[in-house]
């Protein structure tokens, strides 16, 4: 099996209250030198035959990720 | 006058959105999701809940029901089209709308009465309304906040595009207080608070939420036809 692995993340100018809401968590912890924590999700895509990155992207773009909020990667697993 | 009222796997207002379109005097047609005929509907109404799970994005594979094919390229044709909450981020995601919703700001479900203001009259669903009318029905969900690229806000300001705003404190971040916007040509509409729970005092803060669904049978009555409809008859 050959693993294509997507990485969306909300694009940089769109709030990301959840990477907020740890980034204000971390001082509980003893952490005060992060300035800011974002949030995305990781996709593994698992082929059943040859990684097919052309199609990855295309899953990336019409699913997975919304290109109005979101940039994804896309990257074949070595 | 038809009003389909489309069920997901996961819809929970189906029944109270064909409830309102009883109460207006419409015959509400029940619409599943894996059926991609219309059933010769004249309107659709895209529900509140969590289809699919909200997995992944909410709305995100709803888009690719059988049905929402069909929905697509009748609301091309003119079919208006109402999406509420759930059914406001189908539409986005299917590219129907402009924009994208997002988790709400604070990130706590938030369920109350809202006061909002219908900005535009100039929809199918909001005919029966004047502009700057305020009215308050119920909002809850947990990404309602309305996001887009500032010049597309701008775009959506210029060309009256924004059709209901929040008054007094917005419930869930939404940029600009939006809380429903439409297309382009004005037959489809989002909107984020829930008109389907407001036609009753029995069980809603008002019954405003009434007028959307009796804006778009007046549309009807006047004889603003979907275009299907009309291809359809002259087809016969």
């Amino acid at each position: 099996m050959a693993r294509v692995v997507v990485d969306v993340m909300l694009k940089p100018e769109i709030l990301d209250p959840q990477g907020q809401a740890v980034a204000n968590a971390l001082p509980r912890l003893g952490v005060d030198d992060v300035a800011s924590v974002r949030i995305g999700r990781r996709v593994e895509i698992d082929f059943s035959g040859e990684a097919d990155l052309d199609r990855a992207k295309e899953i990336a773009d019409k699913l997975l990720a919304n290109p109005v909020i979101e940039d994804y990667t896309v990257r074949v697993e070595q | 006058m038809k009003i389909g009222v489309v069920t997901f796997p996961g819809s929970l207002d189906d029944g109270d959105a064909a409830r309102a379109a009883r109460y207006a005097g419409a015959e509400a047609v029940r619409l599943w999701h894996a059926d991609p005929d219309l059933h010769g509907v004249d309107a659709v109404v895209l529900p509140g809940g969590f289809s699919y799970g909200d997995y992944l994005r909410c709305g995100a594979i709803a888009r690719f029901a059988p049905v929402m094919e069909s929905i697509a390229k009748a609301a091309g044709d003119g079919l208006p089209v109402l999406g509420i909450c759930n059914g406001f981020q189908i539409l986005c995601e299917a590219h129907l709308l402009p924009g994208a919703l997002t988790r709400n700001q604070h990130l706590h479900f938030r369920n109350r009465d809202q006061r909002i203001r219908i900005e535009t009259a100039q929809t199918a669903w909001t005919g029966d309304f004047s502009d700057g009318q305020e009215i308050v029905i119920p909002v809850k969900n947990g990404e309602g906040c309305y996001v887009g690229s500032p010049e597309l806000l701008d775009q959506l300001e210029a060309n009256g595009q924004v059709v209901a705003r929040y008054v007094g404190e917005n419930p869930n971040g939404s940029m600009r207080d939006i809380a429903a916007v439409r297309n382009e040509a004005g037959n489809v509409v989002g909107i984020m608070p829930h008109p389907e729970h407001a036609i009753d005092l029995l069980t809603g803060p008002s019954v405003e939420g009434l007028g959307f669904f009796t804006s778009v049978l007046k549309g009807f009555a006047a004889g603003a036809q979907p275009a299907a409809q009309i291809a359809q008859e002259v087809g016969e």
